[in-house]
């Protein structure tokens, strides 16, 4: 029996059923009489369905029904954007495809057979002849006169002229001045690229209807079961209360499984209408095509300041991906999860940023661990090198100039926000420190003079994470309340289970939410369950996702203890015959204050608020309460991240030799899980920086459509990273928690490609895009080595 | 990404697989490792009518000491290869190459023969075996047939292996005293295969001078080839840095205009490659002649 606390390093209680085989995932769940669904995908990028021949797959043998656009368009009904920027454009998405299909993946026709075999086979039977339009897969290129258009028509008729989804942008101080007076302007064009997040566990969904009662099941991989219920209800006009969506044990997501899918409505309805429960399971290949990918901007950026190394302003334009709809939270990501993100840890007073959401004929793109946070991060801390470079200065001593000073309890800055405690530079000392700055320098030195290249690279970052005060995200353009909430229920003997409205694929909500309970219960995590992910159990919530379920999820999990422990003093005070404020609740106990042996246990008092023999007067039986936390701000979790790396000249393959992430979380419930996640984050944001990408074909076709091709980052890749903490507790929730879900891979892309542009800055090389593969630094070694003979040539 | 139909068969001889696989001709593959085979089968890109399993076949994998040779079963696994002390003594550059093969998983189950009668064009044992020298030994219900490894690579994804044959045995040849060998490979972030790997053996006289070589290219081009061009400059040399850098500036000559191109690496970027792989391994394989 193991009581607790916060800050304790317990291991996960969830992983010894996980990693001994018994989880239980969407391709588990066998039901009598399961049907299965293939569904029918457009080769072409962009084309017209002038006709779709069914029968030769209806006919096949055990084959149950095949069902195109057509079939089901008005119970299918659209897919909705779940955020609205102002004059967002909100072309119509049918889950299957009727008169056009705008991607290479986009479902055209549905076919349900008695095992996925069959259903596979039949699917290859439908013949749908297109006619093919051309494509377009460049976010900037789309919005140009004469591209292909994707949603025809007028704006007011459900079209996009132009491809435009929306224009957006955010502004503070006055940037154009600051500009004016700035001594030293640094101009880059950035790319962002496309990836392809590669949940372990691709998406699955399995939906039963009983006829009888109207109740409609669906177990779905996804990371917002309630919302989902909701989103699901609006589309098809399925009662929200006949609708119980689960979400069992989930492979991972990144942010991939946070939306309403074409599928979770395709395979809903067409259970409904055969009666018979139907099941969906993604392939990997099916995956890359038709589960969101992130990230893909395309940024013209300027940093402006003086020789002294003071940075005043900073402007970008950007041309968002959005692929070839809207996803649900879409628009949200590259507007005010990017834009908003801008200013970074310094004082910075004058930003400009404008941004342009692009219809493409690729696959929607929408959140990816970090979500619009990386995006900026990466532009911020890669043009503060550039400005440290083009003043002749120290990165570090840029930063450290420009920095924000420590503050406690908020402090706004130019974009409008109100960052909520921080201590940038401790983070950064602690960071320099780690790493031995002044050694590495001269390390860098020496080997340089041997021909080797060896750079560092840092990365100040922060983020906004708690998603979200709810009033404040609604005002952005949120189409639902960013609260979370909790149940906790004592039972009679004084075990809890507590229901939540967090989704957990991969955090260890099992262990993090029992510290919480046993830290303010006095009772054994073993005496805890938590129950999440299904509709029918808990009240309901959000989800999880943006680092949000410990800021959010965890403060209403505490409030509600609060609830139920303020409930128990109640009567134990009452059964001890003492007044209230002389009882006092330590190590599980109710102790009447300098009586020691005159106490109650916290089980003891659950079973007498059940036996309800004596209570106080007008005390209601039971002990269980609900809570919903709304936060009255966003968190912001920052700290400073440092690679080091070593290029091969001869190849330009890029190594990591060392990684120091110290990061500021606020209070820590799990260090090991939050290490966990530091590491697994690093590991997605140095994969972005040095492998992975997403590459489409001009006319659209995905040529890095498998994991042959599309590299994911791999162990033999790292070393050992060297993480560490400062601990700025965050006055916006009572847990003093920030989130940590995504700092690694917010921070890692910047400091990565630093490092990398570092090593080669001898040779006048200030820029490489990413990913810094092997033969684009190759390249860059030669170009930036001919560079050199011409100009002494001259 | 499921299969199409097939039927699964499983003979336990080797002249039982060679009859089936004359039976079913061109309607069926040889099932080892299948860990090409069967990726190519869920994206319908192979839909082979039947698939004979010859991972039962009696005889078919092992490490034999022959002497004069080593005989490596054709169904023996990466992962024997690359722990076996028989190869480690006595051709270490084998036990390199194998554990350098994708993953453990993989390697647990991928053979050395299902390789080479793939044949694709990023293989590693494939040029390992090709800078070996080794003799391959195929079956068929006829009898058998030795086949030099300078001839059985004949083109992507294609050897001189015919229809109903079995490869059975990859027989390599003992190498002279004051021999060395090495296998440098450039791998491909994403699949692991080579982008481009070099794989050297380079034998060194008395004085000093080098006496044979044998340099194989993989991943540069359709399919894995010898570097000849590289092999004479550096026979009846000493190996200094330079002429070893010479000679391995030389070692796409074979490949010439049919370099691989795709989105891992253009074609200029794989020559160069080739250029610097071969001269790691030459350099480290005469390192080791000594």
């Amino acid at each position: 029996m193991t009581m607790v606390g916060i800050n304790e390093s317990v291991k996960r209680r969830e992983d010894p059923r996980l990693i001994s085989g018994q989880g239980k995932y969407v391709d588990d769940i066998r039901l009598p009489g399961l049907l299965h669904l293939s569904l029918v995908r457009s080769p072409h990028a962009h084309a017209r369905i002038k006709r779709i021949d069914v029968s030769r797959a209806a006919k096949h043998p055990g084959v149950v029904a095949v069902f195109t656009g057509a079939d089901l368009q008005e119970q299918l009904g659209s897919l909705p954007a779940g955020w609205v920027v102002p004059d967002l454009k909100q072309p119509k998405h049918p889950p299957l495809a009727v008169d056009k299909v705008r991607y290479v993946g986009d479902a055209v026709a549905a076919v349900v057979a008695d095992d996925p075999y069959i259903a596979a086979d039949a699917a290859r039977l439908v013949r749908v002849t297109y006619e093919a339009l051309p494509g377009i897969v460049d976010a900037e290129k789309a919005t140009k006169r004469g591209a292909p258009i994707l949603h025809e028509g007028k704006a007011d008729q459900g079209g996009a002229p132009n491809n435009v989804a929306f224009d957006w942008e955010v502004n503070g101080g006055d940037y154009a001045a600051a500009r004016k007076k700035a001594e030293v302007v640094v101009k880059e064009r950035i790319i962002n690229q496309r990836l392809i997040p590669n949940a372990m566990e691709p998406r699955g969904v399995v939906a039963q209807y009983e006829p009888a009662s109207g109740q409609l099941t669906m177990w779905t991989s996804t990371q917002i079961p309630h919302l989902l219920r909701l989103l699901f209800a609006l589309v098809t006009g399925h009662p929200e209360h006949k609708l119980r969506v689960i979400a069992p044990d989930d492979g991972g997501a990144f942010g991939s499984k946070l939306y309403i899918y074409a599928e979770e409505v395709i395979t809903g309805i067409i259970a409904k209408h055969i009666g018979r429960p139907v099941k969906w399971i993604e392939g990997r290949q099916e995956n890359y095509l038709a589960t969101t990918h992130g990230r893909d901007h395309i940024t013209d950026v300027e940093i402006c300041g003086d020789k002294d190394g003071t940075i005043t302003g900073i402007s970008c334009s950007v041309h968002a991906n959005l692929g070839a709809y809207l996803s649900t939270f879409a628009p949200l990501i590259p507007t005010i999860l990017f834009g908003i993100m801008l200013v970074g840890v310094y004082k910075l007073s004058n930003i400009q940023c404008k941004v342009r959401g692009a219809f493409t004929n690729t696959t929607p793109v929408d959140a990816y661990r970090g979500a619009g946070r990386p995006e900026a991060t990466y532009l911020v801390e890669r043009m503060v090198d550039r400005f440290a470079d083009a003043v002749g200065r120290d990165p570090v001593f840029v930063r450290r100039k420009n920095m924000i000073p420590a503050f406690k309890n908020g402090r706004e800055v130019a974009t409008g926000v109100k960052y909520d405690s921080g201590d940038y530079k401790k983070a950064l000392a602690m960071a320099l420190d780690m790493v031995d700055y002044r050694q590495f320098k001269a390390e860098q030195r020496a080997a340089r003079k041997e021909g080797r290249l060896l750079g560092i690279g840092f990365s100040t970052y922060i983020e906004i994470c708690g998603m979200a005060p709810s009033a404040v995200a609604a005002s952005l353009g949120a189409g639902a309340g960013l609260w979370e909430s909790s149940l906790v229920r004592v039972h009679p003997t004084g075990k809890v289970t507590v229901f939540t409205g967090t989704s957990p694929h991969g955090q260890g909500h099992y262990t993090s939410m029992s510290q919480i309970v046993s830290s303010q219960l006095g009772i054994p995590m073993e005496d805890v369950e938590v129950v999440h992910g299904d509709t029918s159990a808990q009240q309901f919530g959000t989800g999880t996702f943006g680092s949000r379920s410990v800021v959010v999820g965890g403060s209403a999990l505490y409030m509600s203890l609060q609830k139920v422990k303020n409930k128990a003093r109640k009567i134990a005070a009452h059964q001890m015959g003492v007044p209230e404020k002389q009882v006092e609740f330590a190590s599980g106990r109710f102790v009447v204050e300098d009586v020691p042996d005159k106490s109650m246990s916290f089980p003891d008092v659950a079973l007498q608020a059940y036996h309800a023999k004596n209570l106080p007067r007008g005390m209601e039986p039971g002990l269980e309460a609900v809570s919903f936390f709304d936060p009255e701000n966003f968190t912001w979790p920052f700290g400073c991240h440092v690679a080091i790396v070593e290029i091969d000249p001869a190849t330009g393959e890029v190594k990591l030799k060392r990684y120091v992430a110290v990061d500021d979380v606020g209070k820590v419930i799990n260090p090991m899980i939050v290490d966990g996640m530091v590491h697994g984050g690093v590991a997605q944001g140095v994969g972005q920086a040095l492998v992975e990408q997403a590459v489409y074909s001009p006319d659209g076709q995905l040529l890095s459509g498998s994991m042959m091709d599309y590299a994911v980052p791999t162990a033999e890749m790292f070393p050992v990273f060297e993480t560490a903490r400062t601990e700025t507790p965050s006055p916006t929730n009572p847990l003093g928690v920030k989130g940590a879900g995504e700092t690694g891979t917010i921070a890692a892309s910047p400091a990565v490609i630093n490092a990398v542009v570092d090593a080669l800055s001898h040779l006048g090389v200030t820029h490489v895009d990413m990913p810094a593969t092997s033969e684009k630094i190759w390249r860059t070694i030669q170009d930036a080595k001919s560079r050199r003979r011409n100009g002494r040539k001259r | 990404m499921v299969t199409s139909d097939f039927e699964y068969l499983a003979p336990s001889t080797v002249a039982e697989a060679s009859r089936l696989l004359s039976k079913y001709r061109g309607e069926a593959k040889l099932l080892a490792g299948g860990h090409s085979l069967i990726p190519l089968m869920k994206l319908r890109l192979a839909e082979p009518k039947y698939l004979i399993d010859i991972s039962q076949v009696k005889g078919l994998s092992g490490i034999k000491d022959e002497r004069s040779a080593i005989a490596i079963g054709a169904a023996t696994t990466y992962a024997e290869i690359e722990s076996s002390a028989l190869i480690r003594r006595r051709f270490p550059i084998l036990a390199e190459a194998a554990g350098q093969i994708a993953d453990l998983q993989v390697r647990n189950r991928g053979t050395i023969g299902g390789s080479l009668a793939h044949a694709d064009p990023a293989g590693d044992m494939p040029a390992v075996v090709l800078a070996l020298g080794a003799e391959l030994v195929a079956l068929t219900a006829r009898g058998t047939r030795t086949i030099s490894v300078d001839r059985l690579n004949v083109d992507l994804l294609t050897t001189s292996l015919r229809p109903s044959e079995v490869l059975t045995t990859i027989r390599i040849p003992n190498l002279p005293a004051r021999t060395g060998a090495a296998y440098k490979k450039f791998e491909n972030k994403a699949s692991h295969y080579a982008v481009v790997g070099v794989a050297a053996v380079v034998t060194m006289g008395a004085g000093g001078v080098c006496t044979g070589a044998r340099i194989a290219v993989t991943g540069a081009g359709p399919k894995p080839v010898r570097a000849k061009r590289t092999e004479r400059i550096l026979i009846g040399k000493e190996l200094t840095p330079s002429v070893i850098r010479r000679a391995a500036s030389r070692a796409g000559a074979e490949i010439g205009d049919r370099f691989n191109d795709d989105i891992h690496a253009s074609s200029e970027y794989r020559a160069h490659l080739t250029a610097v792989m071969a001269e790691r391994a030459i350099t480290e394989a005469a390192a080791r002649a000594k």
